[in-house]
């Protein structure tokens, strides 16, 4: 056996590509855009992670599933750091991330987060409660925002109504 | 990239993470105590959301504080095993959610303060607090907004919201002075860019909070000759021990306990 780890980075980032967002399963960590860096030194490879939101519970799980991943391809140390310069923003998702949250009916965000409609904080209060997100369901824009504050962190939740349907919107940040 | 910090720099810093960290922990956990108690579904939701919000920048802050002090605490270590003399937040953030007025106008008057002093600190020399401050920032938007819509939403709502939510504020408004507070842990960092001057924010804070109270047809508070003071050299009021004795109770009785 050869000393050191023969992987190149864009393997590593083929491999991390199979660890899942454990609240977005149909999501992975590279194109959900959380990967910053992966620095390879022999039998250690150190990846640099950002959280989407400071308090996002699903990172713990995140670190333990890289350490578990790439220790199964032979490296001997894995460290995976928590960087917050330059904060995640969802223009970093992938164009087929956005397709697969759609699909999985949870509407994207928009391409561009300085493009995207802010959300209403107290939609119960508020005369205006519809903003152009599409549903996900039935494409239709007569949707309206039922709470600026889902599930998780990352979430709003809206209602369709031309399909009658609740859904989930990825917010914008 | 890390600059060198020296001793004096390096000490001041500690202190002040573990302020910035205080602050968001115990005001997180205050917030954690609404759920599942909120008014209605959504907003238990959304006040479940700021919580760990604010849990997020304290792991981040604490964690931080950790590697500065170098003597291998980590951010579990500084929230579950110090006592309450060692906490460095504001009274503030440490007083009972009270009713839902009391945690919609505390929510208001601290979360403006740390949206200004976020925004101050994503251009701090020390590059690692920037990076969490341009994060916190974002997140803290959402905070100001939601808890501004509250304040016209109880202040223009009816006699009893308006009620509720002006007793709150002339409550809170004696311990919003701790905020700005200038001592010399903060001018070391001053001098050396890390920190803002608090003096120069208040004003900014006060055109923001003033301008929202009178507008959501509230008065505000008359100064009160007493000043809350103390939280940022471990002086605390009692509602901390009882807060800690809470939030600690479960790694204290069993040290090495794992989910």
């Amino acid at each position: 056996m050869l000393s050191g780890n023969a992987m190149t980075t864009a393997e590593v980032l083929n491999v991390l590509a199979e660890v899942q967002d454990p609240e977005i399963p149909v999501l992975n960590i590279v194109e959900l855009g959380i990967v910053r860096h992966v620095h390879l030194e022999g039998d250690t490879v150190q990846v640099e992670i950002t959280p989407t939101y400071s308090g996002c519970p699903a990172i713990q799980a995140i670190e333990e599933a890289i350490v578990r991943i790439l220790q199964q391809q032979g490296f001997q140390q894995v460290i995976v750091r928590k960087v917050f310069q330059e904060p995640w923003t969802t223009d970093w998702m992938t164009e087929e991330a956005r397709n697969k949250l759609r699909a999985y009916g949870i509407a994207p965000p928009p391409a561009h987060a300085a493009t995207a409609p802010d959300l209403i904080p107290l939609p119960v209060f508020s005369s205006v409660q519809t903003l152009p997100i599409p549903c996900p369901f039935c494409n239709s824009e007569q949707t309206r925002q039922i709470s600026a504050f889902g599930a998780t962190a990352c979430k709003a939740l809206f209602f369709c109504e031309a399909c009658r349907q609740p859904f989930e919107y990825f917010k914008a940040t | 990239m890390e600059p060198t910090l020296e001793g004096t720099v390096r000490k001041a810093l500690f202190v002040y993470l573990l302020r910035l960290g205080d602050d968001a922990l115990i005001l997180g956990h205050r917030l954690s105590e609404w759920c599942g108690h909120g008014p209605y579904l959504e907003e238990d939701i959304a006040l479940a959301n700021l919580a760990l919000d604010y849990l997020g920048h304290a792991e981040a802050l604490l964690t931080l504080a950790g590697e500065i002090e170098g003597a291998g605490r980590t951010a579990d270590d500084l929230a579950f095993r110090r006592d309450v003399l060692e906490f460095y937040n504001v009274h503030l953030v440490e007083l009972p959610r009270g009713d839902f007025a009391f945690t919609i106008a505390r929510q208001f008057l601290f979360s403006v303060y740390a949206h200004l002093l976020f925004a101050a600190l994503r251009t701090s020399r020390f590059q690692p607090l920037a990076g969490i401050a341009a994060k916190a920032h974002k997140e803290l938007t959402y905070h100001v907004r939601h808890s501004r819509t509250w304040m016209h939403c109880l202040g223009e709502g009816t006699e009893e919201s308006h009620y509720r939510l002006q007793r709150a504020l002339n409550v809170l408004w004696e311990y919003t002075g701790e905020l700005f507070e200038v001592d010399d842990t903060l001018r070391v960092l001053m001098a050396s860019s890390i920190a803002p001057d608090m003096a120069a924010l208040y004003p900014q804070w006060k055109i923001q909070v003033e301008s929202v109270i009178q507008q959501a047809t509230l008065s505000i508070p008359e100064a009160s000759p007493y000043r809350a003071t103390g939280g940022r050299r471990g002086h605390h009021t009692e509602h901390l021990g009882h807060l800690l004795a809470e939030m600690q109770f479960l790694p204290r009785a069993y040290p090495d306990a794992k989910w």
